[in-house]
């Protein structure tokens, strides 16, 4: 073993990721430290933490997004390591900086990789000299509506305007002709300044219907770099990623190297270590363009966990205390098929809206197949303030039929009750004849959303809910009533356990 | 016990008698053989002759959810012989309470008390997680009383107005 293993590390973030790297720590033997924000005192994340310190209000700057009182608990708690997780500070290069400057390891990239890979336009300078596939374009913001009107005669319409230090969509606009150009140009700009405060915007060609295809990469502090993978994430919705699967169906062994090798070969020119993700636009003809990279641990990364057998964030630490890789390229094999439904506290029925309020109701799936990473319980009042991100579910099977299967069953058994939740939209996608089939794009999600659902209501089931409204009236069983009783319950169930505690003692004295 | 229930705009009525642990049950006049079991607040398993069922409830906001499988209904229950009853059921045409879908706060009212408004006016803006919802009015009418200002943190179920 190289270097020394950590002894405390600081969890820097909240929800089911928290839950997730704290539950890494423990298996390790490693203490693990969180931080939270005045409304996530009662959160999952805090009550299953070895330490817990308070960092501040709801909103997010001055609590998740706030250095100086998070390296201040690094230091009271001696942590000697931190994990950012995914969102908040986990890819901002002064935070790593910080950390490096405070004498704490900071679990992931050194900040001069995430710097090269921060920017898209820097990224796409680094990576052409690499050789990496791109889609045809610019790899320097556009200075002038000239200069987008001649590129973009160059390469030809659609195209795509993109903010450079963009994501999730903004600063996006998809331009079909010349005479659109100037006024998407400027709505595009505005909106990157007003969401990045940059208003750099770049142009490349629009690959219509694309698919969103990304491939997990591990690199160590010694120079060896492994790919794990890719992900096929073409599900979403606003740019935002709903439903995750590992491998891709479309991808062939082929194709994976080829992708792999290239992937490897941008880890390799930004000097990167640790886990990241090299996300890419494939094409109907299976061309794959660099798209970006994104270097941290990714939401959707239990699906590689599943049909790679390896624990991601145990490899991340492990690689941030200064260890050797344990496997080479040739020791990874993908085995079976897995599938992630992203469940949000969100509502379905009015445009996705977030439903956030108290959990009163939790019945969650298990059995053959079923990973469940989350961060909510039955009783908790999920805050306003953050990403409705609730938890996520994931479906294994030797075969993608065998996960769908798999993860359509345990849909069927998760209830989550006195919230709105995302759950029957993942019922719809995995019944869908597409889905099912594997056509796959960007597009999926939009189109099926715009077929209005065939809802056959079942008369049978509509008498049983009559039957039950009245049982449940009957009972004094309302959700109000029930909550009385269970409060009853704990407390009488306390007293059993303190009268068992009693006897034990007893025992034990004898 | 008599209740008149209302399941996704359909009624019923139900009898239903407990007696030493058994139910009797009569739908719309039809004898049908029920057995239930409160398996847990909220979640109740029922057979309906040999059938098995596992219905769940919730409420959501003020509506009552009942859910038999994966499916939702929106469930209303009331007795037709108490007062309460009849009034709710005369609902539909008097002052209607506009309440908050969700927890949040009220960024912005669209309308003042005494405004004239149609069904599908926006009244307020209400804000969670950095995202904001307009609350229409269900009906055509006059804003007879605004109950929040902006600013106001609300939960969900609270009145925000009132619709006349």
């Amino acid at each position: 073993m190289f270097g020394k293993m950590f002894n405390k590390i600081l969890i820097a973030n909240r929800g089911e990721i928290a839950v997730r790297v704290l539950r890494a720590c423990h298996e390790m033997g490693i203490a693990a430290v969180v931080v939270y924000s005045d409304v996530d005192r009662a959160a999952l994340h805090v009550r299953k933490a070895d330490e817990a310190y308070p960092i501040g209000a709801a909103p997010a700057s001055e609590s998740y997004l706030n250095i100086p009182k998070i390296l201040d608990v690094a230091k009271r708690s001696g942590a000697d390591a931190i994990h950012p997780g995914y969102g908040f500070l986990s890819e901002n290069a002064k935070f790593a900086q910080a950390c490096a400057d405070a004498g704490v390891k900071f679990i992931g990239p050194t900040p001069a990789a995430m710097n090269a890979m921060g920017s898209k336009t820097r990224a796409r300078q680094a990576m052409e000299k690499a050789g990496v596939p791109f889609v045809p374009g610019t790899s320097r913001g556009v200075e002038s509506v000239e200069e987008a009107e001649q590129v973009a005669a160059r390469i030809g319409y659609p195209v795509m305007l993109k903010a450079a230090a963009g994501g999730g969509g903004k600063g996006m606009r998809l331009v079909h002709a010349a005479d659109q150009l100037k006024s998407s140009l400027e709505a595009a700009r505005s909106e990157a300044e007003r969401s990045f405060g940059d208003s750099e915007v770049y142009l490349e060609k629009a690959i219509i219907n694309p698919r969103h295809i990304e491939m997990q990469i591990l690199a160590d502090e010694h120079g060896n770099s492994v790919y794990l993978g890719e992900r096929e994430c073409s599900l979403q919705r606003r740019h935002q990623k709903v439903l995750e699967e590992a491998p891709s169906p479309m991808v062939d062994a082929d194709m994976r190297r080829r992708m792999g090798d290239v992937a490897v070969r941008v880890a390799q020119a930004a000097n990167y270590s640790n886990a990241g993700t090299i996300e890419f636009l494939v094409d109907q003809e299976k061309n794959f363009y660099f798209l970006e990279m994104n270097t941290r641990l990714q939401v959707e990364h239990p699906v590689t966990e599943l049909i790679t057998g390896l624990d991601l964030v145990h490899l991340q630490i492990r690689i941030a205390a200064g260890e050797k890789l344990p496997f080479k390229q040739e020791d990874v094999r993908l085995r079976g098929h897995a599938i992630e439904c992203r469940i949000y506290a969100e509502d379905p029925d009015n445009n996705y809206f977030p439903s956030p309020g108290k959990i009163t109701l939790l019945l969650q799936p298990s059995g053959p197949g079923i990973r469940r990473d989350s961060g909510m319980y039955e009783g908790w009042t999920v805050p306003i303030d953050y990403d409705p991100l609730l938890a996520k579910l994931i479906g294994y099977g030797t075969d993608r039929d065998q996960a769908i299967a798999r993860l359509t069953r345990a849909l069927s058994e998760y209830f989550v009750g006195g919230i709105k939740t995302n759950i029957s939209l993942f019922r719809r996608i995995l019944g869908d004849a597409n889905f099912r089939a594997a056509k796959l794009d960007t597009g999926f999600l939009d189109r099926m959303l715009q077929r209005t659902e065939d809802k056959a209501v079942d008369s049978r089931a509509t008498e049983v809910a009559a039957i039950a409204a009245g049982i449940f009236a009957t009972l004094g069983a309302s959700a109000a009533a029930a909550a009385e009783r269970a409060e009853d319950r704990t407390s009488a169930s306390d007293a059993a356990a303190s009268k068992w505690k009693d006897a034990s003692r007893r025992e034990g004295l004898r | 016990m008599l209740y008149d229930v209302t399941i996704d705009g359909k009624n019923y009525r139900l009898e239903l008698n407990r007696a030493d642990g058994r139910w009797s049950c009569r739908l719309d006049g039809r004898d049908i053989e029920v057995d239930a079991i409160l398996a847990r607040p909220d979640v109740l398993s029922l057979r309906i002759g040999n059938m098995a069922y596992e219905v769940k409830s919730e409420r959501v906001a003020s509506e009552l959810h009942l859910w038999v499988g994966s499916t939702r209904f929106a469930a209303e229950v009331r007795d037709p012989r108490s007062l309460r009853g009849r009034a709710r059921a005369g609902e539909a045409q008097g002052p209607k309470k506009i309440v908050a879908p969700m927890p949040g706060k009220v960024v912005r009212l669209l309308v003042r008390e005494g405004d004239e408004v149609a069904a599908g006016t926006g009244l307020a803006v209400v804000e969670a997680m950095k995202m904001q919802n307009e609350i229409k009015s269900p009906k055509k009418g006059t804003v007879q009383k605004i109950l929040v200002s902006e600013g106001a943190a609300v939960n969900a179920g609270d009145v925000l107005l009132i619709v006349e």
